[in-house]
C-alpha cells in the first residue's frame, strides 16, 4: 500500500462522517489558531516596543539625583541636591564617547492661559536636551542658548498642553503663566504619543533651565547649580556598560563618596527597560504556550477517541483487507495516516483561523500583529506529531485484529 | 517424513485445529488429510459445525493449525512469517465470502482494485486489470456503481472479480451462494464453473446439493473429520 493509497483511504473515511470529523478536529483547530494568533499579537507588541525604544535611542544614559528606588524599596539614603550642572559638564568633558549631556529639572505645576488652566509637568532644560531626547519643533522655534544664558521668560508647549489651553488656536506669541511668572509661548513640540508605559509624552512644557530655577519657588535654594536629572548621549556603538561604570566612578569621586558608601544618584540606560519588557513578554508567551498545549492535548485525545470508534466500526473492513493480503503494517500505516490527516486538516484550518484572527485583532482592536512563520511551522509540525502519537494506539489495535474474528464482526 | 506429492496444488496432512472452551476441547478439525490437484473444482459439504469454515480458513492462510502440515503449490506454509502469509493471501489465493464483504462507500471498480493496492501494482495497470476482471464476471457496465446500487448476485460477482484480479492459483469460497436465491445461486455457480474451465482451482463450501452438483469432486465433513471424498461428473451449467 503506497502512501497515496493510504491517504485516499483516509480521506474517504473522513468524508464518510463529515460532521464527526469536523468536530474531532475542533480541538486542534482552536489550539493551532490560538498559538498563531497569540504569537502574532505578542510579536506585534514586542515589535512596537522595540521600535519605540529604538526611537528613544539605545545610546542614552539617564542619571538622576537621589537614591535608586527598586520595587518600592529605597536603596541607600541619597542626599538631596547631590547632582549639579557641573557634574554634567564634567561627564561631558572627562568621559570618552559622550556626545551630549543635557541637565534638567522637572516640576509638576499648573499652567494658566487666559481663563484656562491645566496641570502639567515643567522641564527646565538646555537646547541639548531636545537633541538628546529626540524632540523636534512643530511650530515656532525651540529654546536657544541665549534663552538659557539670559533666563528669558519663554516657554515651548507640548501638544496636549496646547490642546487643553488653546483648543484649536495658535499659541505662538501668547502669554501664559506658571506660578505667578508670565512667560511667552515661542514654540510647540512635535507630537510623540504614548511611551512604552502608556504615559502621554506630550503633556509637558519646556522652559530654559535658568528660568525654571529662578522662578519656581523653593527650587535651587540651597544650591543654584542643582539639577534633577541629566541625559547622557553616547556616540553610536559605544560600550554602554563601560560608560555607566566610568560615569559612576566620576560622580562618586566628585561627590566624595568613600568606598562602601551608597551612591547618591541613580543611573539607568534604556536597554534595561527593554530587558524588563522582554521578561514580561516571555512570561506571557509561556502562559499562551500552556493554553495552546492544553487545547492540543484535548484535541489529541479527541482524535484518539474517534479513531477507536472508527476501528470498531470498520472491523469487518480490516478483516477483509487482511484476508486479501494487507500486512499488519499496512493496516497500521493506514490508520496512522488517517489520524494524522485528521490532525493536519485541523491544523490547516487552525492556521487560516489564526491568521484571520490576528488580522481581525489588528483591524478591530488596532493592535499591531505580526504573523510569525515559525509559529505556523511549529503548530503544524506539533499537530502532525499529535496525530501520530494519539493515532498510534487505535492503529495498533486495528493492526492486531484477528482476520477471522474481524470478518465475523457484526 | 511426509513429502509433498508432485502435481498437487493443495496437500494437507493430518490437519488438526481445536478450540478450548473452558474445560472442554472442541475439535473443529480433526486429522484431515487431502490433496487437491490444479484445475479441480471441489465442493465441501457437511452439517453446520462440521468444520468446513475452519478448514477453509486454514487453506486460506487466515489461521494456523494446531498440528499437521500444509503445502500450497509446493511450498510449506507453516514456516512462513506473517508478512509472507499476507503475500500468499494476496497473490496465490482469492477469497469469496457469503456476505460479499465489499467496501460500501467504494465503487465496484475501486473494490476490485483493492487487492492490487497491496500487490504494488501501478495505478494505470490497476484500472486495466480491474476492468478486465469485471468483464470476466459480466459486470463491466456496472464498474462505477456502489454495492448498495447492485443486487446480491451482482455484488457477489464484484466480490468474485476482486478475488480474481491478482490472478490467483486458488479460489476459496465459503458459502458464496448462501445469501442468494436459487436462480441467482445457479448463475453464480455457472460463473465459478466457467472460471474453473479456464484453469483456476476452486474449493467451495455449500449446503445445497444443487450447487455441489456442478463440482467435479465433493468432500463431506462431519464433526471435524473428512468422512467422504467423491469424484463425480460435474453437471454443466446452462
Ligand atoms: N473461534 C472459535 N472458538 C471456539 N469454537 C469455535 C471457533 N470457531 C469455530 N468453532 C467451533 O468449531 C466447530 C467448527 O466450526 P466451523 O465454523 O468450521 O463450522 P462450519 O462447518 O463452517 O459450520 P456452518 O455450516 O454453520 O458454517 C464448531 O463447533 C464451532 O463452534
Ligand atoms: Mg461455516
Amino acid at each position: 500500500m503506497t502512501a497515496w493509497d493510504a491517504l485516499r483511504a483516509a480521506l474517504d473515511s473522513l468524508r464518510a462522517n463529515p460532521l464527526r470529523s469536523a468536530l474531532t478536529m475542533l480541538g486542534i483547530v482552536i489550539g493551532v489558531a490560538a498559538v498563531i494568533a497569540m504569537v502574532a499579537v505578542g510579536a506585534g507588541a514586542r515589535e512596537q516596543v522595540l521600535r519605540q525604544i529604538a526611537s528613544l535611542g539605545t545610546n542614552l544614559i539617564m542619571v538622576g539625583q537621589g537614591s535608586i528606588v527598586r520595587g518600592g524599596v529605597k536603596l541607600g539614603a541619597g542626599t538631596a541636591s547631590s547632582l549639579t550642572e557641573d557634574d554634567a559638564l564634567a561627564v561631558l568633558s572627562e568621559i570618552p564617547g559622550v556626545v551630549v549631556t543635557a541637565p534638567s529639572v522637572r516640576w509638576g505645576l499648573q499652567i494658566v492661559a487666559g481663563n484656562q488652566n491645566w496641570g502639567t509637568v515643567l522641564f527646565g532644560i538646555t537646547p541639548d536636551y531636545m537633541d538628546a531626547r529626540d524632540w523636534s519643533i512643530a511650530a515656532g522655534h525651540g529654546l536657544s542658548d541665549v534663552d538659557v544664558a539670559q533666563a528669558n521668560k519663554v516657554v515651548v508647549l507640548g501638544q496636549t498642553v496646547v490642546r487643553n489651553l488653546f483648543g484649536g488656536g495658535d499659541p505662538i506669541g501668547e502669554p501664559v503663566r506658571v506660578f505667578s511668572t508670565p512667560l511667552t509661548v515661542v514654540g510647540v513640540l512635535a507630537e510623540k504619543g504614548q511611551n512604552t508605559q502608556g504615559q502621554d509624552q506630550d503633556d509637558v512644557i519646556f522652559v530654559p533651565l535658568s528660568t525654571a530655577k529662578r522662578n519656581i519657588p523653593g527650587m535651587a535654594k540651597s544650591n543654584p547649580r542643582f539639577i534633577h536629572t541629566m541625559v547622557v548621549k553616547m556616540r553610536d556603538g559605544a560600550d554602554m556598560a563601560d560608560a555607566q561604570a566610568q560615569i559612576r566612578d566620576l560622580l562618586r569621586q566628585r561627590h566624595r563618596l568613600i568606598p562602601g558608601q551608597d551612591d547618591d544618584f541613580w543611573m539607568r540606560d534604556l536597554s534595561e527597560v527593554s530587558a524588563t519588557r522582554d521578561a514580561s513578554s516571555r512570561a506571557l508567551s509561556f502562559l499562551l504556550a500552556a493554553v495552546a498545549a492544553v487545547s492540543l492535548l484535548v484535541g489529541g485525545i479527541g482524535i484518539m477517541n474517534i479513531m477507536l470508534v472508527s476501528v470498531t466500526e470498520r472491523t469487518r473492513e480490516i478483516g477483509l483487507r487482511l484476508a486479501i493480503g494487507a500486512r499488519r503494517r499496512d493496516i497500521l500505516v493506514q490508520f496512522l495516516i488517517e489520524s494524522t490527516t485528521l490532525s493536519l486538516i485541523g491544523a490547516a484550518v487552525g492556521v487560516a483561523l489564526g491568521i484571520g484572527t490576528a488580522m481581525g485583532v489588528a483591524e478591530l482592536a488596532g493592535w499591531p500583529t505580526l504573523i510569525q512563520i515559525d509559529s505556523v511551522v511549529l503548530a503544524v509540525v506539533v499537530s502532525g506529531l499529535i496525530g501520530v502519537f494519539f493515532g498510534l494506539y487505535p492503529a495498533r489495535r486495528a493492526a492486531r485484529l484477528n482476520p477471522i474474528e474481524a470478518l465475523r464482526h457484526e | 517424513m511426509v513429502s509433498e506429492p508432485a502435481h498437487s496444488l493443495i496437500t494437507v496432512e493430518r490437519l488438526t485445529r481445536h478450540y478450548r472452551m473452558g474445560p472442554q476441547i472442541v475439535h473443529a478439525l480433526d486429522d484431515v488429510s487431502v490433496t487437491v490437484r490444479p484445475g479441480e473444482f471441489v465442493a465441501v459439504m457437511g452439517p453446520s459445525g462440521s468444520g468446513k469454515s475452519t478448514f477453509m480458513n486454514l487453506l486460506g492462510c487466515l489461521d494456523r493449525p494446531d498440528s499437521g502440515r500444509y503445502w500450497l503449490d509446493g511450498q510449506e506454509v507453516a514456516g512462513l512469517s506473517s508478512d509472507a502469509l499476507a503475500a500468499v493471501r494476496n497473490r496465490s489465493i482469492g477469497f469469496v465470502f457469503q456476505s460479499f464483504n465489499l467496501l460500501p462507500r467504494q465503487s465496484a471498480l475501486d473494490n476490485v482494485m483493492l487487492p492490487m493496492v497491496y500487490a504494488g501494482v501501478s495505478h494505470a495497470q490497476r484500472i486495466e486489470r480491474a476492468l478486465a476482471a469485471l468483464d470476466a464476471v459480466g459486470l463491466l457496465e456496472r464498474a462505477g456503481h456502489r454495492p448498495t446500487q447492485l443486487s446480491g448476485g451482482q455484488q457477489q460477482r464484484v466480490a468474485i472479480a476482486r478475488a480474481l484480479v491478482n490472478d490467483p492459483l486458488l479460489l476459496l469460497a465459503d458459502e458464496p451462494t448462501g445469501a442468494l436465491d436459487t436462480a441467482t445461486s445457479l448463475e453464480i455457480i455457472g460463473l465459478f464453473q466457467r472460471l474453473n474451465r479456464r484453469g483456476i482451482t476452486i474449493v467451495l463450501v455449500t449446503h445445497e446439493p444443487e450447487v455441489a452438483r456442478f463440482a467435479s469432486r465433493v468432500l463431506h465433513f462431519r464433526d471435524g473429520r473428512l468422512i467422504d471424498d467423491l469424484s463425480q461428473d460435474a453437471e454443466v451449467a446452462a
